[in-house]
């Protein structure tokens, strides 16, 4: 029986070694990347716990799929055949486009574009950090995803995985402050780049100058300058610009066009051609270096 | 980690930190400062903050309570409340240092602080609901 008034030195002791050991941790983490490998075990481990989590609303969309009605359903199906139709008709336009495209490549000499392969994930509904943009997928290095790897839904890009382990990865959503993707405009390829503001529903466009050509309702798609986001792929809206006197950059704001905090199922892009230098370095660039501001 | 809807996500209470303070108070030989590191870890893991930072703000919370338990323990469940939300706000300024000092910081800092004044309403309830937990299975 342990004495009810024993106070040992001890406590203090370990609060220092424990204070210690933890900014430490902090630091190492937020410096190198040699925790990648603890990170991505403890997140193996805790992965039942997410599972698990994630179980209620799995159910719930079981049981909401199950207690459609069979007039819903006939509609459902309805709306997709007629989809599908659009669809169809859509595609026999691209097979064209495609085979045309092949060959005033081949007239100009330059190399065929990549056929990317997709991922399809689901998302785990699990609440992280209120503060920052990001998501946990249901796939990870067991099945091929990587580190860098591009996420898009069906409408746009919504950011790239950040960390893996071997059955879930964590990707960082293109709306994080820490984020940026280079883009450029769909109407006069002028180029920019897209930084998060840490609102699912706005981005930010740097380094346009006042007299920039652009419009409200421009659409913006990714430039794949970064080597990291493939070519070609929506981005996002511009929904509001700003010229503050006095300053060199026009404000741009714009709305992404992926539904960045709606959607549950996202695919991830395979980057085919292997991006060894960028792979490894570019993640870590958008990540962790401190965000460029627009000089003012 | 129940996922919420969005406009309520900053408002979320600190559900972990609160059943650790409880398990602290009421149990400090089982629960000790070690233990409460390897929670404030996992948390760290799985909700991608940096590693360390919610073990750091757990150590020093469940320090304070190693030296004070017995005065916790006996004071009455309103000035309890206080204590705790004394706790809790310690522990999210250690949150929020560690992202200021890598520049994850949020847009209002004072919403990050809505969890502790939820924490002060929610205490009574865990306060009561574990202590019925702890003495079915009669843990001490």
């Amino acid at each position: 029986m342990e004495s009810l008034f024993q106070r040992s030195a001890g406590y203090n002791l370990k609060l220092a070694f424990l204070c210690i050991l933890s900014i430490t941790l902090m630091t190492v983490d937020h410096r190198f990347n040699h925790l990648r490998f603890i990170r991505s075990l403890l997140s193996d481990a805790i992965y039942p716990i997410e599972y698990l989590v994630n179980v209620p609303s799995t159910v719930m969309d079981t049981v909401a799929e199950n207690a459609k009605t069979q007039t819903m359903l006939r509609h459902q199906v309805e709306r997709l055949q007629s989809e599908n139709q659009a669809f169809k008709v859509q595609q026999q336009r691209m097979d064209m486009l495609i085979a045309e495209n092949k060959r005033l490549r081949q007239l100009l000499g330059s190399a065929e574009r990549l056929q990317h392969q997709v991922l399809i994930a689901e998302l785990l509904s699990i609440d992280l950090d209120p503060f920052r943009q990001q998501v946990r997928v249901n796939k990870g290095t067991s099945s091929g995803v990587y580190i860098g790897q591009p996420v898009i839904d069906a409408s746009g890009i919504m950011g790239q995985i950040t960390e893996v382990s071997s059955l879930s990865s964590m990707a960082l959503l293109i709306s994080d402050p820490s984020h940026a993707i280079p883009v450029e405009l769909v109407r006069n390829g002028l180029r920019s780049i897209a930084e998060g503001t840490g609102q699912s529903d706005q981005l930010s466009l740097l380094y346009l100058p006042q007299n920039a050509d652009v419009r409200v309702g421009d659409r913006i798609i990714s430039s794949g300058l970064g080597g990291i986001f493939p070519r070609g792929y929506p981005v996002a809206v511009i929904h509001e610009i700003q010229y503050p006197p006095a300053q060199p950059f026009a404000m741009v704001y714009a709305r992404p066009t992926a539904l960045l905090d709606r959607s549950r199922e996202v695919l991830l892009i395979a980057v085919q051609k292997k991006l060894s230098a960028a792979e490894t370095e570019s993640p870590e660039k958008t990540r962790l270096a401190p965000k460029v501001d627009a000089v003012d | 980690m129940l996922p919420l809807p969005d406009w309520a996500r900053p408002f979320r209470p600190d559900w972990v930190t609160l059943v650790a303070i409880y398990w602290a108070m009421a149990t400090p030989r089982l629960f000790g400062m070690a233990f409460a590191w390897i929670v404030g870890l996992i948390l760290d893991v799985s909700q991608g903050t940096l590693l360390g930072q919610h073990a750091l703000g757990l150590v020093l919370i469940t320090y304070i309570i190693t030296l004070q338990y017995q005065r916790i323990r006996i004071a009455p469940l309103g000035q309890q409340a206080l204590i705790v939300t004394a706790l809790l706000i310690l522990k999210q300024t250690i949150v929020l240092w560690a992202n200021g000092l890598v520049n994850r910081l949020p847009e209002h800092p004072l919403i990050f602080y809505a969890p502790c004044l939820f924490g002060l309403f929610l205490w009574p309830w865990i306060f009561i609901i574990l202590r019925d937990i702890r003495r079915r299975f009669s843990i001490t």
